[in-house]
């Protein structure tokens, strides 16, 4: 390992970090897919999980959330260890999670997607704010939910967490698949959640998306971070980075 | 004026249809409990002719034991019943819930059994006997047929006891969640919301539902042990033939059956009990995810 995470993060930002993850362990069935994953996120920060297919990026996502089943190791959110917690339990804690495949649910409309999270804190969007971030939503409320292009499903999933007040958000690769005018909107919407406050964890394959938007990349390898490198250094790092991702 | 059509009285082939509108009506609430049960559980509730026998009793109990009139046997058998069901679901379906849905449907039926072995135990296999409420003993001469106001009073509050669930499942907040953790729980959870809870709610509310339809079923139907194992196997036949899919289509499905049932009586009464099992098989050929099924 490069450098020891809790150190690079306290040099972005001189406060505690608000997620700790330590040696953090997860198996579907029999097969170990995290083995040991360690990292911080500081409050205010978007840091990105970059690495291969199957590196476990979503696992890890998952495991944060709560969804996977058996996992171990510690995970502090808000001076709050969530290992045990249901993730029920972890979304209310403010932790707003958009899946891999966006999960947008058919049989609901826009709006219905939008509402179906409760709101549990003071410092939600209003549906007004929602509506000035996310425009082209506005026309498309009483659509079914997967009629919408991936793109505006990947803003609703996006809006629909932002609607619940959560402060701490996980995006698994939400450029996946899109058009290069909708990446940049998403990178604008990323640009201007980081503006308010908001601390995001990334998972993204598209590397060069990631260094428009992120503070720091973890670099993750077989359920392990393998190094950690600052935006600011990436242009030094680029073929250290393309080496480890295999492009 | 015209009293027969093609040798068959008016008379006959309307209180025929009456007759079958009124099964068919108890088709729809008790195909549409087990869906929306399916939905959310993956379970086959083979309990569900059970519980509609436990609402019978239940009512024929109050009465008996407690002078329970109907309307609020109305209310109290299906909370009751439907309590006895969160029990079921929190004391034995939960353990079952990673299993795969056969498990489901086994415990349900050995429970199904043991409920119908308890009320033949007790009170015999022979048909207790309940009262039509007074307020509704008579009946109106519309002309063409004589209509009983109990009659009408059923097929009218089943048809809004199916409205009022088709709203909340597709026009309420409930609904949406509903909706939404029957196609992904793991996420529905993960935005904060209790789906254990939600799926012992669902349960419970489909196991009053077939309550319900019990009480109503005891003043017209005698109040047996077998009376709701009976009806459940012509009610899977009307789920095979509707599919799972649609709530509506339960609804729909379940009159219309009803009323080929009634009709198969006036014109060859031969068929009449076996005429649902043969659309059954001829659905199964054409379009087996149901007419209203969504294939998968
Ligand atoms: N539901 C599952 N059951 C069994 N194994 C799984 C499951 N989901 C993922 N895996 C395995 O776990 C490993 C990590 O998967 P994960 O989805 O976390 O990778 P990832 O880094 O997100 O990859 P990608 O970039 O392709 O999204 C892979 O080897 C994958 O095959
Ligand atoms: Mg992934």
């Amino acid at each position: 390992m490069a450098e020891a995470p809790a150190a690079a993060a306290s040099a972005v930002q001189p406060v505690g970090p608000l997620l700790a993850v330590r040696g953090l362990n997860a198996w579907y069935g029999e097969s170990h897919v995290l083995q040991g994953m360690d990292f911080d996120v500081a409050p205010g920060e978007v840091v990105t999980l970059l690495g291969r297919n199957g590196a476990g990026k979503t696992t890890t996502l998952r495991s944060i959330m709560g969804v996977m089943r058996k996992r171990a190791g510690s995970i502090v959110f808000a001076d709050r260890q969530t290992i045990a917690l249901p993730a029920r339990t972890v979304a209310r804690l403010g932790i707003g999670y958009v899946p891999e495949e966006r999960g947008i649910f058919a049989s609901l409309s826009v709006l219905e997607n939008l509402h179906l999270p409760p709101v549990f804190s003071r410092s939600a969007m209003s549906d007004q704010e929602i509506s000035d971030l996310f425009p082209n939503l506005r026309e498309r409320l009483s659509s079914q939910g997967t009629r919408l292009s991936g793109g505006e499903q990947q803003m609703l999933a996006i809006a629909r967490i932002l609607r619940t007040g959560a402060r701490f958000l996980l995006l698994d690769e939400p450029t996946e698949g899109l058009a290069p005018v909708i990446i940049e909107q998403i990178g604008r919407t990323i640009g201007l959640l980081k503006e308010r406050g908001y601390t995001i964890v990334l998972v993204e394959q598209n590397f060069r998306f990631a260094s428009t938007v992120a503070d720091r990349h973890y670099v993750v390898e077989q359920g392990r971070v393998i190094d950690m490198i600052k935006n600011r250094d990436i242009a030094a790092n680029l073929d250290k980075l393309q080496n480890y991702l295999g492009i | 004026m015209l009293t027969d059509l093609i040798g068959i009285p008016i008379q006959a082939l309307a209180g025929q249809l009456l007759l079958g509108l009124i099964n068919g009506s108890f088709y729809a609430m008790l195909s549409l409990g087990l869906a929306i049960i399916f939905g959310l559980l993956h379970i086959i509730n083979f309990a569900h002719g059970a519980q509609y026998t436990m609402g019978a009793f239940a009512a024929w109990m109050g009465m008996t034991y407690a002078g329970i009139d109907y309307w609020w046997a109305l209310l109290l058998a299906p909370l009751v019943v439907g309590l006895i069901g969160v029990a079921i679901e929190r004391l034995l379906l939960v353990r079952i819930r990673n299993l795969p849905a056969l498990y489901g449907l086994l415990l349900t039926f050995g429970l199904a059994l043991i409920i119908q072995g308890l009320f033949r135990n007790y009170f015999g296999a022979s048909g207790l006997r309940y009262p039509i409420p007074a307020a509704l003993s008579s009946g109106t001469n519309l002309g063409f047929m004589f209509l009983p106001h109990y009659r009408a009073w059923v097929l009218f509050v089943s048809l809004a006891v199916c409205l009022v669930t088709w709203f909340l499942i597709e026009r309420t907040t409930i609904g949406s969640t509903l909706r939404a953790a029957q196609e992904n729980p793991n996420l529905v959870e993960a935005f904060g919301i209790n789906v254990p809870r939600l799926i012992t709610i669902t349960y419970g509310a489909g196991v009053a539902l077939a309550a319900f339809a019990g009480v109503l079923a005891a003043p017209i139907y005698s109040v047996q042990p077998q009376m709701g194992a009976d009806l459940l196997i012509v009610v899977f036949a009307v789920v095979v033939i509707g599919g799972m899919g649609s709530i509506l289509g339960s609804v729909v499905t379940g009159l219309c059956l009803g009323l080929v049932e009634g009709l198969t009586k006036v014109f060859y009464p031969e068929a009449s009990s076996v005429v649902i099992f043969f659309i059954m098989i001829l659905v199964l050929m054409v379009k087996p995810e149901g007419l209203f099924g969504r294939a998968s």
